[in-house]
C-alpha cells in the first residue's frame, strides 16, 4: 500500500492492521516517533495524520488517508520548527525519549490554537507521560513557541 | 642509589599498607593504569592522547564514559574535559565511548562505608579513599548513586589538561620554542606571534608525547566552562527525533524479537506450544530461553503478535505469591535475628521511653517499578568471530562479562555500543535484556537482530524497588524530640542486585537504612536500626535506592515529633541541625516559600529536608484541600551540591527527582498475585501529568565541602514533603503510600 511520510510517497507491504507507527519505525526505518506502552497512554508515538495528532501506536495503518507527519517532518537540526526552537531554548529534554510526542502535541495544539491558556496547556499536554518530569519546561517552552509564531 | 630507591619503595609499601590493609600487595598494580582502549580501535590518522580524548582530521571527540539517561551527564562530562583542554563545546564531538575497566567508577562504593557523608573525620575519609582501591580492581564502569560528578571532577579535567599538555609539547617541538612561550585558545596552540597550529594538526606529533601523570588544574576562578549553564550537547538531536537510543539502532539485514518469560520472575517454563505462533505473519524463528521464549520476525510488532499467540505452562514463583505476604514477611522481620545494621545508637533510646509518653506509629511503602519510558531492548550481532552488542545500559563492562559466559569468545571479541538511554532510574544496570538479545544472536548467528520488550513484558519483568515498614518511638520534650527509635525493614537492594551481577557483598547493606541513620540532626537519644528481610522478589536499585522510602519513613516521623511537641515543623528541624550547609538549605527553602506566611483557607504547607548522596535538600510543598481533592499549589526546593558545574541542568535534575518522587508518593504501587506483577502498563501505573504538576522553583547553594552530583537527592524530600502539606491542610497523618490510597487528589 501506498503511504506518504514527510512529503515523500512510500510503498509498504505490511499487515493492513499494524499500527502506523511500526510501519514507520521497522519498516520505514524513520525511528523519531518512539515505542512506550502501545496503547494509547503514554504519547511517545504522536504524529500528525493530516494536521491532527494521532497515537501511531494504535492507529492501523490502513485507516491512514492522506499525510503522515512525523517529528522528523516537522523540522530539521538546520531547519527547526518553532515549537522545536523553543524546547532547544528552553532546554527541555533530560532523557528525551517522549520529546518527539511531547513536540507534536504541542506543534498540533499551535497550529489549532495560537494563543492556548493554561488550561488549553495542561488538557493538550496531558496525554503524554514524561518519566524525567520535565513538564515545568515543557509549559514554558509551549508559551515560548506560542510568543515566537505569532512575532511571525 | 639503586639501594636507597629500593629502601624508600619498601617504606612506602609498608607506608600503604598501613592504609590501605591486605591491599599493599597490589599497590603498583593499584596504580597503574589501564590500558587506553581507544588504541584497539583506531583508524590510520586518529590519535587517542587519553581514553577521553580522541583526535582525527575531522575534529577532536571527548569520551563521556557514562550512560546518558536524562541527567546530563555527557554535557558535563565533556565541560569537565574542555575546560582544561582549551575547546569549545560546540567544536567538539560528544560520544560515550568503548566498554572498558579503563572508565571504571572510583567513586561508586563510597556511599557503602558505614560513615555519614556529613562526617569528614580522618577515620571516614581513609575509609572512603579505600573504597577506590576494591573499585579499581572491580573495574566496574557503571552510572549510579548519583556518583559521576565525585568520580569525574578531576579525572575528567585532569584528562583534558594532560591532553594540552601533550598537544603544547608537541607545538614546543614542532616550533623549537618553549612551552612556556606557548598558550592554547579554542582548539588550537598560539605561539607568541599569534600564529596558530590546530590541535588536529598536531595530534599525530602529541600522540608520541608523555601523558603527565598530575597535570596542574586551571583554578575555579579561570573556568570558562565550568560554573556556567551550557546548552545541553544532546538537546537539538532530542528536539527533532534524531537522537539515537538503543531502540532506533538500525543495521542492514535487521530482524526484530520480543521475548515472552515467566511472568512469575524467575519461575521455570515446562512446556511451550508455538504451532500457531510459527504460522504467523513475519515470523522467523521461535527460540527456547531459560524460562522462556524468544520470537523473531521480520518487524516489532509481528514479534509481538505471535508471541502473544503462545501457549504456555509456566511454573512457579520463587517467591510468596502474593506482595501482601511480602509485606507480611517485611512486618514479620523486626527480631534481633535480621538485624542488619545499627549505626546510630546515641544516649540510651530504651531508658528515655520508658518514663515517657511514647508516640508510636508504623509507616509503609509498597514496591515500586522503574517504568523508563524506553522499553527494555538490546541489539546483538555474532558474525565471523566477533559479537556487537548495542545497548542502553548503565553497566557496559558487565555486557562484556556476560557475553563471555554466554558466547565463550574472548573479551578482545566483543565490542559493546552505548546509545541514549530513554530513562534509566536503576533500571539499565540490570543485564536481562542483555543477556537475552546475545542467546538470540547465537541462535541467529551472522544476522542481527533487536530484541525489544513490550511495556507489559517490561512492567511485569522488572526488578523493583522493594517494598518497606518502619517503625517509630518517640518522646518529646519542651518543644523538642528527646527520644528517637526508628526501625527499618525491607529486603536487601544491594545482595539482590550484587548477587545477580556475580560480586560478592558481605556484611549490613547501608541502603536499607540509607538517609535515615545519618540524618544530620541533633537528638539526645537517637537510634536508627535496619532489619534485613529475605530475599523475596527480585530487587534493585531504583533512583535514590533507599533514601526512596526512608525520606518518607524519617521526615514523617520528624514532622508527627514537632506536632506532638507543639513545635513549627521548620523551626524545631532547624534548631536540631548539627551541619551548616544543611541548616543553610532549611533556611534558603523558609525564605523562598514565605514559610509561616499568611495562607489561603484550606492550604497547608508541609517541609521535609533529606540529606542523600552527601546533598543537602529541604523542600516546601503547599497544597490546597478542595472539594475534589488535594491539590498541589507550589514547590520550592534548596539543595547544596557544594560545587555547581551547570545551575540549569541541576535545576532540571532537581525539578525532575522531584516530580519523579510525587509521582511515586501519590499513584505508586506494584501489587503481586499468584506470583505476577498485577500492573501491566500505564493504565494501571501511570505517571504525574503535566497538569497535576505545578511550579517549582530552585535555589542551589554551595557550601557544601565537596561535589556532589544531584541525580537522586531531589527524589527523597517529595513525599515527606507532600505527607506533611496534607497533614497541615487537612489534619490527616498518612503514613502509607501511595496517598492516593487515602486521600483524592484532583
Amino acid at each position: 500500500m501506498k503511504l506518504n511520510v514527510n512529503g515523500i510517497e512510500h510503498d509498504v507491504d505490511v499487515a493492513p492492521e499494524m499500527p502506523l507507527l511500526w510501519v514507520l519505525r521497522d519498516a520505514l526505518d524513520i525511528t523519531g516517533p518512539k515505542f512506550g506502552c502501545g496503547i494509547a497512554m503514554c504519547g511517545a508515538c504522536t504524529v500528525h495524520v493530516n494536521g491532527q495528532p494521532v497515537r501511531a501506536c494504535v492507529f492501523p495503518v490502513s485507516a491512514v488517508t492522506g499525510e503522515v507527519t512525523t517529528i522528523e517532518g516537522l523540522g530539521t537540526p538546520d531547519a527547526m520548527h518553532a515549537v522545536q526552537q523553543a524546547w532547544v531554548e528552553e532546554q527541555v529534554a533530560q532523557c528525551g525519549y517522549c520529546q518527539s510526542g511531547q513536540i507534536m502535541s504541542a506543534a498540533a495544539l499551535l497550529a489549532s490554537n495560537p494563543q492556548p491558556s493554561d488550561d488549553d496547556i495542561d488538557q493538550a499536554m496531558s496525554g503524554n507521560l514524561c518519566r524525567c518530569g520535565t513538564y515545568p519546561r515543557i509549559r514554558a517552552a509551549v508559551r515560548a513557541a506560542a510568543d515566537k509564531l505569532a512575532e511571525g | 642509589m639503586g639501594k636507597l630507591k629500593t629502601i624508600t619503595r619498601r617504606t612506602l609499601l609498608i607506608g600503604s599498607a598501613a592504609v590501605a590493609g591486605g591491599f599493599a600487595v597490589g599497590y603498583w598494580q593499584y596504580k597503574r593504569p589501564y590500558d587506553n582502549p581507544l588504541l584497539a580501535d583506531l583508524d590510520e590518522g586518529e590519535s587517542a592522547l587519553t581514553p577521553y580524548v580522541r583526535i582525527d582530521q575531522q575534529g577532536i571527540t571527548i569520551i563521556t564514559p557514562r550512560a546518558e539517561m536524562g541527567q546530563g551527564v555527557h554535557t558535563t562530562l565533556a565541560a569537565l574535559v574542555a575546560e582544561e583542554l582549551g575547546v569549545e563545546l560546540d567544536d567538539v564531538t560528544v560520544e560515550h565511548g568503548p566498554a572498558s575497566k579503563a572508565y571504571f567508577n572510583e567513586a561508586i562504593l563510597e556511599e557503602a562505608v558505614p560513615f555519614a557523608q556529613t562526617d569528614l573525620g580522618r577515620m571516614a575519609e581513609g575509609a572512603r579513599a579505600f573504597t577506590k582501591v576494591p573499585a579499581k580492581f572491580l573495574g566496574l564502569q557503571v552510572t549510579g548513586g548519583s556518583s559521576s560528578m565525585p568520580d569525574g571532577f578531576a579525572k575528567m579535567r585532569k584528562a583534558g589538561a594532560a591532553a594540552r599538555s601533550m598537544l603544547l609539547a608537541a607545538a614546543s617541538e614542532r616550533l623549537g620554542v618553549g612551552v612556556e612561550a606557548l598558550s592554547v585558545d579554542n582548539g588550537a596552540v598560539v605561539a607568541a606571534d599569534g600564529s596558530r597550529i590546530a590541535y588536529v594538526d598536531l595530534a599525530a606529533a602529541a600522540a608520541s608525547q608523555r601523558a603527565p601523570n598530575d597535570p596542574d588544574l586551571k583554578p575555579h576562578s579561570e573556568w570558562r566552562l565550568l560554573g556556567r549553564s551550557l546548552p545541553r550537547v544532546d538537546v537539538v538531536g532530542k528536539s527533532t527525533g534524531t537522537a539515537e537510543f538503543g531502540v532506533d539502532i538500525r543495521l542492514p539485514g535487521m530482524l526484530y524479537a520480543t521475548v515472552k518469560m515467566n511472568p512469575r520472575l524467575g519461575g521455570p517454563m515446562f512446556s511451550f506450544d508455538a504451532d500457531a505462533a510459527r504460522a504467523m505473519p513475519g515470523v522467523k524463528d521461535i527460540i527456547a530461553l531459560d524460562g522462556g521464549v524468544a520470537v523473531v520476525a521480520t518487524n516489532s510488532w509481528y514479534a509481538f503478535k505471535a508471541a502473544d499467540a503462545i501457549v504456555f505452562d509456566w511454573g512457579d514463583a520463587p517467591y510468596p505469591s502474593t506482595s501482601a505476604a511480602m509485606l507480611e514477611a517485611i512486618g514479620a522481620s523486626f527480631t534481633d535475628e535480621y538485624q542488619d545494621s545499627r549505626h546510630r545508637d546515641d544516649g540510651d533510646v530504651d531508658d528515655a521511653l520508658v518514663e515517657a509518653d511514647v508516640i508510636e506509629g508504623e509507616y509503609r511503602v509498597p514496591f515500586l517499578a522503574h517504568a523508563t519510558l524506553e522499553p527494555m531492548n538490546a541489539t546483538a550481532l555474532l558474525k565471523d568471530g566477533r559479537l556487537d552488542v548495542w545497548a542502553g545500559t548503565q553497566v557496559p563492562t558487565q555486557v562484556i562479562k556476560e557475553a563471555v559466559a554466554i558466547t565463550g569468545l574472548d573479551e578482545d571479541a566483543i565490542r559493546v555500543h552505548t546509545p541514549y538511554m530513554g530513562g534509566g532510574f536503576g533500571r539499565r544496570a540490570e543485564m536481562d535484556i542483555v543477556k537475552q538479545a546475545i542467546s538470540v544472536a547465537v541462535a541467529m548467528e551472522g544476522t542481527p537482530v533487536k530484541t525489544t520488550w513490550t511495556r507489559e513484558e517490561d512492567m511485569t519483568h522488572d526488578q523493583y524497588r522493594p517494598a518497606a515498614i518502619a517503625r517509630f518511638r518517640g518522646a518529646v520534650a519542651d518543644g523538642r524530640p528527646v527520644a528517637l527509635d526508628l526501625q527499618l525493614a525491607t529486603v536487601s537492594v544491594i545482595a539482590s542486585q550484587m548477587g545477580r551481577l556475580g560480586i560478592p557483598a558481605a556484611g549490613p547493606d547501608v541502603s536499607i537504612v540509607q538517609s535515615a541513620w545519618d540524618q544530620p540532626y541533633g537528638i539526645e537519644n537517637y537510634r536508627v536500626t535496619g532489619y534485613r528481610t529475605p530475599a523475596m522478589i527480585p530487587v534493585t536499585s531504583w533512583r535514590a535506592v533507599g533514601a526512596s522510602q526512608n525520606g518518607f519513613f524519617h521526615e514523617g516521623v520528624i514532622d508527627e515529633l514537632a506536632i506532638a511537641a507543639g513545635a513549627d515543623p521548620l523551626e524545631m528541624r532547624l534548631s536540631l541541625m548539627t551541619h551548616e550547609p544543611s541548616r543553610r538549605v532549611l533556611q534558603a527553602v523558609a525564605e523562598m516559600s514565605d514559610w509561616g506566611g499568611p495562607l489561603p483557607a484550606n492550604h497547608g504547607k508541609g517541609v521535609a529536608f533529606v540529606y542523600s548522596f552527601g546533598v543537602s535538600v529541604a523542600q516546601v510543598i503547599e497544597v490546597a484541600n478542595t472539594s475534589a481533592g488535594i491539590r498541589l499549589i507550589d514547590v520550592w526546593v534548596a539543595a547544596d551540591v557544594g560545587i555547581a558545574l551547570d545551575p540549569r541542568n541541576i535545576e532540571g535534575q532537581l525539578q525532575g527527582g522531584i516530580i519523579f518522587g510525587l509521582t511515586a508518593a501519590i499513584k505508586g504501587e506494584i501489587t503481586v498475585a499468584d506470583g505476577q506483577v498485577e500492573q501491566k502498563n500505564f493504565n494501571t501505573y501511570d505517571g504525574l501529568r503535566l497538569r497535576q504538576v505545578p511550579g517549582i522553583s530552585v535555589n542551589v547553594l554551595e557550601n557544601g565541602s565537596k561535589i556532589r552530583g544531584i541525580g537522586e537527592p531531589g527524589l527523597p524530600p517529595a513525599a515527606p514533603a507532600l505527607a506533611n502539606a496534607i497533614y497541615a491542610a487537612t489534619g490527616q497523618r498518612i503514613r502509607e503510600l501511595p496517598l492516593e490510597k487515602h486521600i483524592n487528589f484532583v
